[in-house]
Order: C-alpha cells, then sequence, then structure tokens
C-alpha cells in the first residue's frame, strides 16, 4: 500500500535557516499522526508542505498518489492546486475564522466551489454544524463564540469538501484542558467515523499520547525519533522524546528526592514499564513470590495511551548479580520493559 | 430671525441661493466635486492599494516588477502638493473635460489628487487583515478572487469604511481648494466673496457648511463602520 500523505527529502530553507532539512515522512490512510516538538523545531513548516502552503526549496509532495511537488516547482496547475487543497482539510491555532461572516456563512464560504444550489448549500452547512455539535449558532459571529466553539466552526469549515485528510496545527494549543480534550476527542471520532487520516501537530505530550496512533519527534529541522505511540513511547531513545514523553524525568524528579545512603553496591534501581491489560496480575508481587526479591517500590504512575493503560514503576532490587539477570528476565518475558536507573546520576541532576 | 441675519449677514442674503453666486449653487458644486472625485479616486484608490497588498513580496500574487511600479506611481503622486498638481494636469484636464475651469475639470486633479493617498490607506486597511485568514481560506482551496473579494475586502470592511471618512474629510479641504481656481464650490465663496471682499460674515457661513459637511460625513462613517464590525463581542 502506498502511504496517503509522501514527503520525501523535504527541505525548507528560510536565508540561511534551514527550517525544515531533508525529512522523509510517510502517513498511511487512516493514521492519527502525531508531530511534537519545542516552537520553532519546523513542525508546522513541515506539514504545511503537505497542502502546499509552503512550498520547499528541495524534495517531493505526493499527496493520494498525485505528485504535487517535485524538482523545487508545482507538478499541478495552480486551479489542481485550489482543487486539491479542498480534499486536504485544515485548522489553525488561532482559529482564523472570517470575522464579518456568521458561523453558516464561514462554513459555505468553502463550498463556494462546490456547485450547490444556495439551498443545498445551507443544508450542507448546517449539516456540517451538527456533526460538531453547533447548529443552534449558525446565525452567530465568530466573536460570539468560545475559543473551542470558533475551532468546532474550523474544523466543520476544514471538513465541508469531504477532505480524507485533516491537518491540525496546533489547534488546541489556545485552549484551556477541557476544550482541549473536547476537540481531540471530536479529531478521534472524525478519524474513526469519516476515516479522516489526521495530522497532529502539537507540542504537547498530552495531546499525542490521547489519540495518536504514531508519532515522530521534531528537532532542528529534523525527524529524530518516530515510530506507532507506543514503541515510542515505552523506548524513547532520544534525550528530547524522553523529555515529551515525561516518564523519565518524571521519575528521576521524584527519586532525586529519596536517600540513598543507605543501600548496598549491588543495589539496583530499575524502572519497569508495562501495559495493564489484566488488573488481578501484578508483576512486582509475582517477581517476589517468583525469586523472593523484597522489591521496594519507590515510585509508580499510569498512563492511558489512545486507550491503553500503561504503568511504570522504579523499584530498588537488593539482589546480586546472577538473581539480577533472572529478575530481568522474569521480567521481560511478561512484556515489561526493563530500564535500569543510575543512581549515580540521580543525586548530581 | 430673518430680520437677525438681515442684521448681522447682511452679505449673506444678497448672494442669493441660486444664480453663479448663490449658496445652493455653491453647495452643489462641492457635493458634486466631492462625490464624483470619490467615486472616481475610490475606485483607483481600492484598485491601488489591492494591488499594492496583492504583488507585495510573499503577497497572494507577490509580483516585484509590479509592485515596485505601483509603489512608485502611488508615493510621486502623493508627494506632490495639490495645488501644483491643479496647474500641472491642466493639460490632460484639458484633453479629457475640453476645458480647464469649472467643476467638472476639477474632478481631473481631484481625483489624481485623492487617490495616491486613498490608496495608502486601502493599504493599511487591507494589511490589518490577519495573514491567518489568508492562509486558512488558501488551505480550503479559495481562488485568489474569493480571497479578494470575500477575505480581504469582506474582513477590512470596518476598517475600509473609516479610511474611507478620512480619506472623503479630506478630500472636502481639497475641493475647498481647487475653488480657488475656478471650480466654484464652498471653498470658492468663501475666499472670492467672502475673503477679497472683506464680507466676513459670507466666510463664516461657507466655513461652517464646510464643517457641516464635514461633521456629518465623520458621524455616517463612525456609524456605517460599527454597524459593520463583527470583531468584537
Amino acid at each position: 500500500m502506498t502511504a496517503q500523505i509522501n514527503l520525501k527529502n523535504v527541505s525548507v530553507q528560510f536565508g540561511d535557516n534551514k527550517a525544515v532539512n531533508n525529512v522523509n515522512l510517510k502517513i498511511d490512510k487512516g493514521d492519527i499522526y502525531g508531530v511534537i516538538g519545542f516552537s520553532g523545531a519546523g513542525k508546522s513548516t513541515l506539514v504545511r508542505t503537505i497542502n502546499l502552503l509552503q512550498q520547499p526549496s528541495a524534495g517531493s509532495v505526493e499527496v493520494n498518489g498525485d505528485l504535487l511537488f517535485d524538482d523545487g516547482k508545482l507538478k499541478v496547475s495552480k486551479k489542481q492546486l485550489q482543487q486539491k487543497r479542498r480534499k486536504i482539510g485544515m485548522i489553525f491555532q488561532h482559529f482564523n475564522l472570517l470575522n464579518e461572516e456568521t458561523v453558516l456563512e464561514n462554513v459555505a464560504f468553502s463550498l463556494s466551489h462546490a456547485g450547490l444550489t444556495d439551498n443545498e448549500l445551507e443544508k450542507k452547512s448546517l449539516h456540517l454544524l451538527e456533526l460538531v455539535g453547533l447548529k443552534d449558532k449558525a446565525d452567530f459571529y465568530p466573536a460570539q463564540l468560545s475559543g473551542g466553539q470558533q475551532q468546532r466552526v474550523a474544523i466543520a469549515r476544514a471538513l465541508a469538501n469531504e477532505p480524507d485528510i485533516l491537518i491540525s496545527d496546533e489547534a488546541t494549543s489556545a485552549l484551556d484542558p477541557k476544550t482541549t480534550n473536547q476537540i481531540l476527542d471530536l479529531l478521534y471520532d472524525l478519524n474513526k467515523k469519516l476515516k479522516l487520516t489526521v495530522v497532529l501537530i502539537t507540542h504537547e505530550m498530552e495531546a499525542v499520547k490521547r489519540v495518536a496512533n504514531k508519532i515522530a519527534v521534531m528537532e532542528n529541522g529534523q525527524i529524530i525519533e518516530r515510530g506507532t505511540l507506543r514503541e515510542v513511547f515505552l523506548h524513547p531513545q532520544k534525550d528530547l522524546t524522553r523529555q515529551f514523553v515525561g516518564g523519565a524525568l518524571q521519575v528521576r524528579h521524584i527519586l532525586n528526592n529519596y536517600n540513598f545512603d543507605a543501600i548496598a553496591p549491588d543495589d539496583q534501581l530499575f524502572q519497569l514499564v508495562y501495559s495493564i491489560n489484566d488488573v488481578t496480575k501484578s508483576v512486582v508481587a509475582d517477581l517476589d513470590v517468583a525469586l523472593d526479591t523484597k522489591a521496594s517500590i519507590l515510585y509508580g504512575n499510569v498512563e492511558v495511551l489512545s486507550g491503553e493503560p500503561i504503568g511504570t514503576l522504579a523499584i530498588l532490587l537488593k539482589l546480586d548479580a546472577e538473581k539480577q539477570k533472572q529478575a530481568i528476565k522474569f521480567l521481560e518475558n511478561r512484556n515489561v520493559v526493563v530500564t535500569k536507573l543510575d543512581k549515580g546520576v540521580l543525586t548530581n541532576d | 430671525m430673518i430680520n437677525f441675519f438681515a442684521k448681522y449677514f447682511p452679505n449673506v442674503i444678497s448672494l442669493g441661493w441660486n444664480g453663479d453666486a448663490g449658496w445652493g449653487t455653491s453647495i452643489f458644486q462641492t457635493l458634486f466635486m466631492t462625490f464624483w472625485s470619490a467615486i472616481f479616486g475610490g475606485i483607483l484608490g481600492i484598485i491601488f492599494g489591492l494591488l499594492l497588498v496583492l504583488t507585495k513580496p510573499k503577497g497572494i500574487l507577490a509580483n516585484k516588477i509590479m509592485y515596485s511600479i505601483v509603489d512608485k506611481v502611488v508615493s510621486i503622486f502623493r508627494a506632490v502638493p495639490f495645488i501644483i498638481l491643479l496647474a500641472f494636469v491642466a493639460p490632460l484636464t484639458q484633453k479629457i473635460v475640453g476645458t480647464q475651469i469649472g467643476m467638472k475639470a476639477a474632478l481631473v486633479p481631484l481625483t489624481l489628487g485623492v487617490f495616491p493617498f486613498f490608496a495608502r490607506q486601502v493599504q493599511v486597511a487591507l494589511e490589518s487583515v490577519d495573514p491567518g485568514k489568508i492562509e486558512a481560506a488558501q488551505a480550503l482551496g479559495a481562488s485568489t478572487k474569493d480571497i479578494i473579494f470575500s477575505v480581504y475586502l469582506r474582513e477590512s470592511r470596518s476598517e475600509l469604511i473609516r479610511v474611507s471618512t478620512v480619506t472623503l474629510i479630506s478630500l472636502i479641504g481639497l475641493t475647498a481648494m481647487a475653488g480657488a481656481v475656478g471650480a466654484g464650490g464652498l471653498g470658492n465663496t468663501a475666499i472670492s466673496y467672502g475673503y477679497n471682499r472683506f464680507n466676513n460674515d459670507v466666510t463664516l457661513v461657507a466655513t461652517l457648511l464646510v464643517l457641516l459637511l464635514v461633521l456629518l460625513v465623520q458621524v455616517l462613517g463612525d456609524w456605517l463602520a460599527k454597524k459593520l464590525n463583527h470583531q468584537e463581542r
């Protein structure tokens, strides 16, 4: 299967600054693909090459099997590009609604080339507003709505031409946490209901964790890590990824407050990360029964990754080297990801 | 009332309403010049203002040469003082209107005098449209025409009304100046029949009438700008 969005060796240069540096990105149909990074990492610039709001300085852009851009120039006419863009919805951090148009007119605006009669136009626009739960606000002006409501209008507008792809550029960054979750859940529902591919740009790991199935981490114009959300979350390779994933930092922060003077040189700290699919089972208790470890639990947390509860524990094992190996093997056999934590690092953080 | 006027404004009364120097005539001349030069100058100003915004670097129709030409034309015409422009374009006026004197002839310099000023104001008004809205429209697959009419002009309409008000008021000032070179109007009445003949009452009334016109334009403009603005709650 070919990817729905295929960016090959894409670079975007602004003067001397390479905002995006030779990035390859494939997004499959039905994905909710989170692109995460700090501001200035190049995420917005990168995804703007998908609908060519930003033309790359190098590389090629392919969407739905159509080559849109290659060899430094557009491969479709301006008119064709407008048509293609109607199949790639986009929502923004600041909503970007037309303030002098009513909510209904804002949605109808995207349909101005759909060849509908005024009657059909109104009907379809109202239907779209119903989809985002704002039918009763059709005659309001955007300034009369809350941020979350404005973003819903923007989503209705972006979906008007029945796109296959929806690009969300920091769409929840200006919203409060509760509204953020509502918007994310709406995107999730639309993904399931309409088989809509969602590209989710954000600097908030919480957003990605809630809805994404795949993730790419960006830094300095490059994707430094990517994969399924689960994989990246459980095995973050790069420091930045660990920062976003949060777990490691959080564990470290907590462990820093303990007094480790009393432990023996052989005692070892471990971080265990595992999916909790059977609530009656305790890995630590099982380990204790099997190897008599008397593990001391120093940290515990559960996070939910697109519906899957993932537990993180930090435990102290007072075992000799041989038994340690057995313990690790025991845990790994139960699909627990075990990482040795260096207690030396802990003290001079 | 009539006695009061006859006593303190004798010359105002003697000018009459109709006739070449009558008040009715000069009010009509001022309104005529203001209206038509506002129409012609307004259209030119919107076109030039739009061109400035659309063809600027990173504009939706970015075109370096076009931008530089339009920008220079506007700057040059703006730099010429109106009173000099009046004399300078006289041959052109002769060609277009067939005469250099009168309120119709004044339309040519008035239009040329007001459009660059208005073009800059339109430019500022259009620039006030959030670039994010333009980008969103582009992302929705909007055509250039959609973006010009539904985004640029529509979103800035309240701002456009506001700058039109300012321009209209400065245009009323220009018609008074055009009056000095034989275009008639209230400016001419104030200077020729008032100031030059030491008829201070005429100057006063002509000035008051111009002020009234300016006030009317200002109030109407403010009201319309407010009515058409939905940007804030």
